[in-house]
C-alpha cells in the first residue's frame, strides 16, 4: 500500500463508552436494549431548567485508564461545553473537557510486524457525555432516542506517532485490551462502545512537517479501521503523485464499498464555541483518591502475559491468546489452581484445553467466556485424571462434550458412563488374547517381519475395549504377546 | 413601603394561629386584588382554585398545630422557575405552552413549609431586561403609575408584592432582576449570594450570575423567606455546602461599631441627586446609631457593564440552544430542513432583546474572538471579585445605589439598549463577584416615586444585609 517515497502520519481519538450503572450526570440507567426514551429524566432529556451533576464513578473510571496508560492526572480538570445543534443532542451542547482535561501525557507500547516494540504516545484522556441516536431510516420523519444521551465516555487521543495501518490496528487493540482489562468498557466496536476516529496524512520519508490531514469517520470494526486507513493513504499517496494536493476535510469509510466519502461541509464547518461548563464545578482529585485507585487497579495484559510465560512456562504463543482477553486467562489460571500436579507439562495441558477447545466452543456459540458451560475447576478435575491415568485423552474428549452438555462434573459422568481407564493387566491380555486369536493371519506376518500391522493390533485391542484400555499397558502387553 | 394591606408575617401568624384570620381569607383577599389590578399585568398563570385548596389544607394544619415555618404565606413565583404540570413560560413565545415535568427546588421547599403559591409572574422573557417591557405577554407597569415601568426582569413577582397581591414573591436575579424592581417599586429583594440557594428548576439564563431571591415588604418577611429556601441541594453542584444560620435571630436592630463602606466608584456627579440625597441621608442614620463610615474603593467598577455582557450573554447563547423546535416549545411551521427549522422556529420564537443577547454571546466565544472577549472578561471577572474582598477588609457590607434613576416612563429607553444596560451599572457587580445584596426603601423624589438603596455583603453573610435593612425599615 504505502510506496517506498511516502510515509504516512496517523493519530487516533479513541471513544470508549464506560460501563457505570447510571449516567454521566443524572441517575439513569445505562441499561443498553431498554425501549427508546424510557431510560431518561428531566436532566438528560435536557429540560428548562435541569442541572448536571457528576458521577464520581466517572473520574474514578478515568483515572484507571489515565494511570493505565501512564498518563499524569491532573489534580484539578474542568468541564466545557461543545455546542453544536443536533436533535439528538437536547441541551444544544455536549458536556466535555476541553482545555483542562483529566489525563494527559500518557503511552501505549505496541508490538509492530517486526516484532519489536514501539511506543504510541497519548496525547489526552478526557470525559464527555454521548449524545442520543437519530433514526433515520425509517418512513416517518426522523426519531430520536435519548436512552443513550448522557452515557459516559472518554475520549482518548493518541500523538500523531502512528505510521501504518497495521500499528493502528495494533494501537486499538492495546487499547481495547485495556478497558477491557480495567473493566471500564465492554470494548465491542461493533455496537459502538469503541469507537474510533483517524487523522491521516502523508509525507514525504526524512521530511519532518506534516503533510495536510483528512480526518476519517464510521470505522465500525477493527477490520475497517485497517483498510479505512490502507485505502485513505494510499488516495492521498495517489493524489500528491499526481501533482495535486490533499484537502482538509472529513471522510466516512463507506465499509460496503470499501471508500471513504467525503462529508458535506456543510456538516463539518462547526465552530464549537467551546467554554467552562458554569454547571459544573471542577474536578479535584486528591494524591489519595489516585492512590486508591492505583490499589485496586488490575494486571494489565502486558504484565500478566509475562508473568504467565515466567510462572506457568507457557510458550509466548499460548500466554499472548490466553491472556488477550481479560475473562480468558481469568478462567486458565483458575483452571491451573485445581491441578493435582502443577508443573510446566500441565499448565501447557491446560492451556491446550483452554485454546482449542474452550475458545473453540465461545465462538462457536458467541459467548462469553464467563458463560462457559464447563467451569474451569471441572476442566482442571478433567486433566487431573487424566494425569492420573483414570483416563485417556481421547475418553477425555468425550467426557469434555459431555460436559459440555450437562455441566457436569467430569467424576460423576466418568463413573455414570463407565469411563474409567483399563488399567488391570489381566482384563487387558484377556482383549489381546482374543485379538490375537481372531486375527492369526495378521500374527503370521507381523511375526514374519512385518511390524508395521502392530498398529492395527493396537486398534483392535482399543476397539475391544471401548476406548477405555490403558493405551501403556496394551502397548507392552502387545508387545510381550506377539514376541511369542 | 406597602400599597396594600399586607401585615408583617410575624403579627399575621399570631393571628393565624389565635384564628383570627384564615389562611383561605388571605388568598381570596390576594386573589380579588389580583383581579382589580389586572392592569398591572403581574401574572401569567394564577392558581386560583389550587390556592385556595392549598390554603384550606394549610388552614387544618394550622388547627392541628402540625404547619409548616411558612404556613399563611402566600407566594406568587417568577414564571422562570418549573413547576411541574404548570406553564412555565418565562414569558416567550418559544415557551408559550411549554408545562415544566418536575418542580424547581425553591417549590418543593416552599410547599414543605406550607406556603400557598398564588400564581406565576410576568417577567422580562428569559430574565433579560431591567423594565420588563421585554415580555412576549406585554410588560408590567407600575403600581404607583401605571405609565411607568416596575423595573426587570422579576417586575411582576415584585409588583405582586407591592401592589399586594401576595405576602412575598420570587424573583431571580443574575444582573439586579430582583433588586432593581425592589428599589423601582419601593420594596425589599434580596439576591442571595451565589450557591446559597438552589437553582435547580430555575430557567437558566446566565449559569454562573443566576440566584433565586425574595420580595417583601419587611426585611424581616425577606428573612422568613430565604431562611426556607436556603441550602444545599445535591441536584445543583453550585450550591453550597454552607451551613444555613438563622436569619431572624440575627435581625438585633443594632448597627453599633458596624463598618458601613461607601464606595467612591458608585457615588459620582453622575449620580441622580435626590437618589444621593436619600441614601445620604440613611448613611447618616446608621452613622448617628454608631455604625463606622469608611470610603472603599472598587477600582474596575468601569468594567463590570462590559464584563457582564460579555459573560452573561455568552452563557445565555449556550443555555437557550436547547430551545430549538425540536422536542419541545415553538417549533415554527413549513421548514423543508432541519436547518430551516431551527432558523425559522428561533427567529420567530424569540423576542428581539434574547436574539440580541445570543448573538452577542455567540460572538464573543466565537473561534478568533474568544481571547479578545471571553476569556479578558473571565480575567476581569476576578478584578472585580477581588475589588470587592479588598473592600470587605475595610467593611462589614457596602452601601451603594441601586439603579441610577427612579421609575423611568414606559418605552422610554426601548430603543436604546446600551442605555438599557446602564440601567444595571450598581447592581452587576454583585453577580460578577458572587456577593449577597439587598434593596431597601430609601425614601422618594420629588415625584413620589420610591428611591432604592443597595446594601451589598460578603459572601454568606446575608445575615449582616438583613440587620442593617430591619434596622433602617424599624426607625
Amino acid at each position: 500500500m504505502t510506496n517506498d517515497k511516502h510515509e504516512a502520519v496517523i493519530g487516533l481519538e479513541v471513544h470508549a463508552q464506560l460501563r457505570t450503572e447510571t449516567k454521566a450526570f443524572c441517575g439513569c440507567t445505562t441499561k443498553f436494549g431498554n425501549a427508546p426514551n424510557s431510560n431518561v429524566c428531566p436532566v438528560c432529556l435536557g429540560m428548562p431548567g435541569v442541572l448536571p451533576v457528576l458521577n464520581k464513578k466517572v473520574v474514578d473510571f478515568t483515572i484507571r485508564m489515565g494511570l493505565a496508560t501512564h498518563c499524569s492526572v491532573a489534580s484539578k480538570s474542568v468541564f466545557a461545553r461543545k455546542n453544536y445543534f443536533y436533535p439528538d443532542l437536547p441541551k444544544g451542547y455536549q458536556i466535555s473537557q476541553y482545555e483542562e482535561p483529566m489525563c494527559q501525557h500518557g503511552y501505549v507500547d505496541i508490538e509492530m510486524e517486526d516484532g519489536a516494540s514501539k511506543r504510541i504516545g497519548i496525547t489526552r484522556i478526557h470525559m464527555e457525555e454521548d449524545a442520543g441516536k437519530s433514526i433515520h431510516d425509517l418512513d416517518v420523519d426522523t426519531l430520536v432516542d435519548v436512552n443513550r444521551c448522557g452515557v459516559p465516555l472518554i475520549e482518548i487521543v493518541s500523538e500523531p506517532d502512528i505510521r501504518t495501518p497495521h500499528e493502528a490496528y495494533q494501537y486499538l487493540y492495546a487499547i481495547k485490551q485495556l478497558v477491557t482489562y480495567l473493566d471500564i468498557c465492554d470494548g465491542n466496536m461493533e455496537e459502538g462502545s469503541l469507537r474510533c476516529d483517524a487523522n491521516v496524512s502523508v509525507r514525504l520519508k526524512g521530511v519532518e512537517k506534516f503533510g495536510t490531514k483528512t480526518e476519517v469517520k464510521n470505522m465500525n470494526s477493527f477490520r475497517h479501521v485497517e483498510r479505512a486507513l490502507e485505502y485513505e493513504i494510499q488516495r492521498q499517496i495517489e493524489l500528491i503523485e499526481d501533482g495535486g494536493n490533499v484537502v482538509q476535510e472529513t471522510l466516512l469509510w463507506d465499509a460496503n464499498k470499501n471508500v471513504a466519502v467525503p462529508m458535506r461541509s456543510k456538516e463539518e464547518a462547526h465552530d464549537y464555541r467551546y467554554f467552562p461548563e458554569p454547571d459544573l464545578v471542577p474536578v479535584l482529585v486528591s494524591e489519595e483518591w489516585i492512590n486508591e485507585v492505583k490499589k485496586i487497579l488490575p494486571e494489565l495484559p502486558k504484565e500478566r502475559r509475562n508473568r504467565f510465560i515466567r510462572n506457568f512456562g507457557l510458550p509466548k504463543y499460548d500466554a499472548e491468546v490466553i491472556t488477550a482477553e481479560k475473562p480468558v486467562a481469568d478462567y486458565f489460571e483458575n483452571a491451573a489452581s485445581h491441578l493435582s500436579q502443577k508443573n510446566s507439562d500441565t499448565y501447557k495441558s491446560v492451556s491446550n484445553w483452554v485454546m482449542t477447545d474452550v475458545l473453540r466452543v465461545v465462538n462457536e456459540r458467541h459467548i462469553a467466556v464467563n458463560d462457559f458451560p464447563v467451569l474451569p475447576e471441572h476442566l482442571s478435575a478433567m486433566i487431573n485424571f487424566i494425569i492420573e491415568g483414570t483416563i485417556s485423552g481421547k475418553i477425555a474428549k468425550d467426557v469434555f462434550e459431555e460436559m459440555l452438555k450437562t455441566g457436569e462434573e467430569p467424576k460423576a459422568i466418568i463413573e455414570r458412563k463407565g469411563l474409567m481407564q483399563v488399567s488391570d493387566a489381566s482384563v487387558i491380555e484377556k482383549a489381546v488374547d482374543d485379538v490375537l486369536a481372531r486375527n492369526a493371519e495378521q500374527v503370521e506376518k507381523y511375526r514374519g517381519g512385518k511390524t508395521q500391522v502392530f498398529g492395527f493390533f493396537i486398534g483392535e485391542t482399543m476397539k475391544a475395549t471401548k476406548g477405555k484400555a490403558n493405551p501403556k499397558l496394551v502397548n507392552e502387553i502387545l508387545k510381550k504377546k506377539l514376541a511369542g | 413601603m406597602s400599597f396594600v394591606n399586607t401585615p408583617a408575617f410575624d403579627s399575621y401568624r399570631l393571628r393565624l394561629a389565635a384564628g383570627k384570620e384564615s389562611c383561605v381569607e388571605r388568598t381570596e383577599h390576594y386573589l380579588t386584588v389580583i383581579h382589580q389590578r389586572s392592569a398591572l399585568n403581574a401574572f401569567l398563570s394564577v392558581f386560583e382554585n389550587e390556592a385556595l385548596e392549598e390554603a384550606h389544607r394549610v388552614d387544618q394544619k394550622i388547627k392541628r398545630g402540625t404547619a409548616g415555618p411558612l404556613a399563611g404565606m402566600v407566594v406568587a413565583v417568577k414564571d422562570v422557575l418549573c413547576m411541574k404540570g404548570k406553564r412555565t413560560t418565562c414569558a416567550s413565545k418559544m415557551l408559550e405552552k411549554y408545562e415544566a415535568i418536575y418542580d424547581a427546588t425553591v417549590i418543593e421547599r416552599l410547599r414543605a413549609a406550607d406556603a400557598v403559591i398564588i400564581g406565576k409572574t410576568n417577567m422580562d422573557e428569559f430574565a433579560m431586561g431591567s423594565s420588563n417591557e421585554n415580555s412576549a405577554f406585554g410588560p408590567v407597569k407600575h403600581p404607583l403609575d401605571e405609565t411607568r415601568v416596575p423595573g426587570g426582569s422579576s417586575g411582576g413577582s415584585c409588583v405582586a408584592v407591592a401592589a399586594g397581591m401576595s405576602t412575598t414573591a420570587l424573583g431571580s436575579d443574575t444582573g439586579g432582576s430582583i433588586r432593581q424592581p425592589a428599589g423601582l417599586c419601593g420594596m425589599f429583594g434580596l439576591k442571595p449570594t451565589y450557591g446559597r440557594v438552589s437553582r435547580y428548576g430555575l430557567v437558566a439564563f446566565a449559569s454562573s450570575f443566576d440566584q433565586i431571591g425574595p420580595f417583601a415588604n419587611s426585611a424581616r418577611d425577606v428573612a422568613h423567606v430565604l431562611q426556607v429556601i436556603a441550602g444545599y441541594d445535591e441536584r445543583d453542584s453550585t450550591s453550597a455546602n454552607v451551613p444555613v444560620p438563622g436569619y431572624l435571630g440575627a435581625m438585633n436592630r443594632n448597627v453599633r461599631g458596624l463598618k458601613i463602606g461607601i464606595p467612591k466608584e458608585y457615588f459620582t456627579d453622575a449620580l441622580n441627586s435626590e437618589i444621593r440625597s436619600a441614601i445620604e441621608k440613611q448613611i447618616h442614620r446608621l452613622k448617628s446609631s454608631g455604625a463606622e463610615v469608611v470610603e472603599v474603593s472598587l477600582p474596575h467598577s468601569e468594567y463590570t457593564i462590559a464584563t457582564y455582557y460579555i459573560l452573561a450573554t455568552a452563557e445565555a447563547s449556550s443555555n437557550l440552544a436547547r430551545y430549538d423546535g425540536a422536542r419541545y416549545g415553538y417549533r415554527a411551521q413549513g421548514a423543508r430542513d432541519l436547518s430551516e427549522m431551527y432558523t425559522k422556529s428561533r427567529s420567530e420564537g424569540f423576542g428581539t432583546e434574547v436574539k440580541r443577547r445570543i448573538m452577542l454571546g455567540t460572538y464573543v466565544l466565537s473561534a478568533g474572538y474568544y481571547d479578545a472577549y471571553y476569556r479578558k472578561a473571565q480575567k476581569v471577572r476576578r478584578l472585580i471579585q477581588n475589588d470587592f474582598l479588598d473592600a470587605f477588609k475595610k467593611a462589614d457590607c457596602l452601601i451603594t445605589p441601586i439603579s441610577p434613576t427612579t421609575a423611568f416612563r414606559l418605552g422610554e429607553k426601548l430603543e436604546d439598549p446600551l442605555q438599557m444596560y446602564l440601567n444595571d451599572i450598581y447592581t452587576v457587580s454583585a453577580n460578577l463577584a458572587g456577593i449577597p445584596g439587598i434593596s431597601v426603601p430609601a425614601g422618594k423624589d420629588h415625584q413620589g416615586l420610591p428611591v432604592g438603596m443597595q446594601i451589598l455583603g460578603k459572601h454568606f453573610d446575608e445575615e449582616t444585609l438583613l440587620r442593617v435593612a430591619d434596622f433602617l425599615e424599624a426607625a
